[in-house]
């Protein structure tokens, strides 16, 4: 009993208190069921497909913007409210989805929240952790029955050499945010780009995304600037000031440029740039006009009424991993509601394939690419009020679908799946 | 390029000579779902009559049926709104609950069937004592709303759960749910009743729907030579009375198919403005009026002809379009 209490993980009940497992031999998962309401053993028509939710929490950097501080359900609220759609289709399908959160703390053992969800039946998990633990969690349940889906993890490596065949990401990798903005900074005639870079290895692999980009669709960097600042303390009553000094004087100098790019993924300094550049520029990247899945003012294709139930339900606005979680458990139910069951194989073999199709509010069905399990989705670039406008730009064109513009596409892919 | 416009002219003006019959003039009544008007047109003269100012955000339209009265779903008003058609007064409110988009009357002018896309619900409202005779839940983000001809059976669309449910008039019991392509938009019976046509915008698809058995007969898919697919959206489908041809807004393909309603094979793919959304016949079923909401107007397709006559401004995102019986 002790020793369970000391597991290096908990599981939690969504949406209700924290519920801490002592007395089952084995953890027993706390159900979160629609509106998280009791829902009495099924009868038996029906078919129960319960969904893991995996969140690893890392020690983050405080942003500079109290605006940008993460809420602490990102990412399960987004699946609690595709929860809620999946059973409202499911009561007509007699399906019935379930969710389960296991929230690992820092330092805990994500391997073995993830065995244990697999363990109480979980076929499909989705996972909010960094890169290198998503690919221990998918090597740990290779040979089992599960599919995990990458809700956060931007990294290349996780779609090209490190692809894995049981993960599908519906997170946007950075190429494909790259790419996005880079499309409509071309569009705009503003292919001159000053780049301004941070010094953590998430900036340089940004970094590299924005040279493919420039590279792609004819952009131009006319400098790359290191910020070396590490970040400091957030607030001090002075800081304004001396920023207002300080970005015009780093600004300072450059080949004539249309717009500041910035590579700081950690929010260390990119908000200081807007308004303070030496010459009058507007900002774009990771601050000012940024590429992303979701914004919570974007309202085009029906997604008003999604926005609507989010802020409802959550009492706070979507966010883009709200968004990506979203997708995943959506993504499931139309498959399960697609194949009439939650036969495993089926509905893994049905989410990668030609008929599946996702309703998402981007304008197009969402997909999957078969060459490396991205969701291929039109990416939204936005300011911070408001969407400016949707990539793939037009111009950009494909031979088969103009949204694989954006991203690794098919013959460039390093991705051998394993 | 001005050669072709000139034939564009002569083929509008022989299509304008020999389609609509001057005498039978049938008034039609646009939304624009930005420019909170509602548009007039004259389907004779092909002149905008005037333009009346409602509430805001209209989208789904319907005429009565002694045509006195316009039924508005003004979306971000939160309800359904009543213009006198005669005085271009907004005579009244119909509770419609929140958001309503689409709505379609009982064969016999009332009750109305309403579809709140926000709230997972149809309501249903009796149009003389203004009041909600039910609320059925259905699926998540319901939309097309369509009466059977023999007033027995309501079928509502709901767009993330992509199914076409049949409500019992009666009973307001959900009978049926049929499972169709991804975000499905619109919901139309033939004329006899015996089919139920649904165009599904996501999977870029209609269903066609026996309303018998309840199963899918067939799914008509489209192709236009030089647009992708993933631009084929259908949004809005009539079906003729004789049951001849169906006419298939596809959204931003920018296209109006015109599918044999009998063969169900797509005969011919018409160009019209951007973003067609919404379509209606005249009664004659001479002429259709179809919105384009990036364009801001109105394309008039003369039917026996099966060309496009005449693209109309009207105000900001035309999105619905009713026609007057009379």
């Amino acid at each position: 009993m002790s020793q369970l209490y000391r597991m290096p993980f908990r599981v939690c009940q969504v949406g209700l208190a924290l519920l801490l497992v002592l007395a089952a031999p084995l953890p027993i998962l706390a159900e979160m069921r629609d509106e998280g309401e009791a829902v009495p053993p099924a009868a038996a028509a029906l078919t129960n497909v319960p969904i893991g939710y995996l969140k690893q929490e890392v020690k983050k950097v405080i942003p500079l913007s109290r605006l940008n501080v993460e809420p602490e359900d990102i990412g399960i609220a987004g699946a609690q409210i595709a929860l809620k759609d999946n059973n409202t289709t499911g009561r007509f399908t007699k399906q019935q989805f379930t969710l389960d959160v296991a929230q690992v703390p820092i330092g805990g053992d994500a391997v073995k929240a993830l065995e244990t969800l697999v363990e109480a039946g979980h076929h499909y998990v989705l996972v909010d952790a960094p890169a290198e633990i998503l690919l221990r969690l998918s090597d740990a349940v290779k040979d089992k029955d599960v599919l995990l889906f990458n809700v956060r993890a931007s990294d290349e490596n996780l779609r090209e050499e490190d692809c894995r065949a049981n993960v599908l990401h519906t997170a946007p990798d950075r190429a494909m945010l790259a790419d996005a903005l880079a499309q409509y900074l071309v569009w705009k005639k503003w292919q001159r780009w000053l780049v301004v870079k941070g010094v953590f290895p998430e900036d340089l692999a940004y970094l590299d995304m924005l040279r493919r980009a420039a590279k792609r669709f004819g952009g131009t960097i006319v400098e790359e600037r290191e910020y070396k600042e590490t970040p400091g303390a957030r607030r001090s009553d002075s800081g304004q000031q001396q920023i207002q000094q300080q970005m015009p004087v780093f600004t300072q100098g450059a080949p004539s440029y249309d717009v500041v790019v910035v590579a700081d993924e950690k929010e260390v300094f990119g908000p200081y740039l807007p308004y303070r550049t030496w010459d009058p520029r507007p900002v774009a990247g990771t601050a000012g006009l940024q590429a992303m899945s979701w914004h919570p003012a974007h309202e085009q294709w029906g997604a008003t009424q999604m926005q609507n139930r989010f802020q409802r339900a959550a009492k706070r606005f979507m966010l883009p991993i709200d968004y990506q979680a979203w997708v995943a458990v959506r993504a499931i139910g139309e498959s399960v509601s697609r194949v009439g069951s939650g036969d495993f194989a089926k509905v893994d073999a049905f989410l990668r394939g030609d008929e599946f199709g996702l309703a998402a509010f981007k304008g197009q069905k969402v997909t999957f690419r078969k060459w490396d399990g991205q969701l291929r989705q039109p990416i939204i670039v936005a300011g911070p009020d408001l969407p400016v406008s949707t990539s793939p730009q037009q111009g950009f064109l494909h031979e088969h679908a103009e949204v694989d513009t954006l991203g690794i596409d098919a013959p460039e892919s390093k991705c051998k799946f394993q | 390029m001005r050669a072709e416009a000139l034939v564009a002219v002569v083929v509008a003006t022989v299509g304008l000579v020999c389609g609509a019959r001057p005498g039978e003039a049938y008034t039609v009544y646009v939304s624009n779902e930005k420019g909170n008007s509602i548009t007039v047109l004259d389907s004779a003269t092909l002149e905008v009559k005037e333009t009346i100012p409602v509430g805001m955000r209209p989208r789904g339209i319907i005429l009565t049926n002694d045509d006195k009265y316009l039924l508005i779903c003004a979306s971000d008003e939160d309800t359904v709104q009543v213009l006198d058609v005669n005085s271009h007064e907004l005579v009244g409110d119909l509770p419609s609950g929140p958001d309503p988009e689409l709505l379609d009357l009982h064969p016999s002018g009332n009750p109305v069937y309403v579809a709140n896309e926000d709230d997972n619900l149809l309501t249903v409202i009796d149009i003389n004592d203004k009041k909600v005779l039910a609320e059925v839940e259905v699926g998540v983000e319901p939309e097309g709303v369509g009466a059977s001809p023999d007033g027995k059976t309501v079928v509502v669309t709901s767009e993330t759960t992509n199914m076409a449910h049949f409500v019992d008039t009666e009973s307001y019991e959900i009978t049926d749910n049929v499972l169709v392509g991804s975000r499905p938009r619109f919901a139309e019976f033939t004329a006899d009743g015996s089919q139920l046509w649904v165009t599904s915008e996501v999977a870029g698809v209609v269903s066609v729907i026996d309303t018998k058995t309840r199963k899918i007969i067939k799914v008509i898919g489209f192709a236009v030579p030089g647009v992708q697919p993933e631009h084929i959206q259908p949004v809005g489908v009539r079906v003729a009375k004789d049951g001849s041809k169906a006419f298939v807004a596809l959204g931003p393909a920018n296209r109006v198919a015109v599918i044999d309603a009998k063969t169900l094979e797509v005969e011919k793919y018409l160009l019209v403005g951007q973003r067609v959304w919404q379509l209606a016949f005249t009664p004659d079923e001479k002429q259709v009026f179809v919105t384009n909401g990036n364009s801001n107007d109105v394309s008039v397709i003369d039917v026996p002809s099966l060309t496009v006559v005449k693209s109309i401004p009207v105000g900001s995102a035309p999105w619905g379009v009713a026609i007057s019986q009379h």
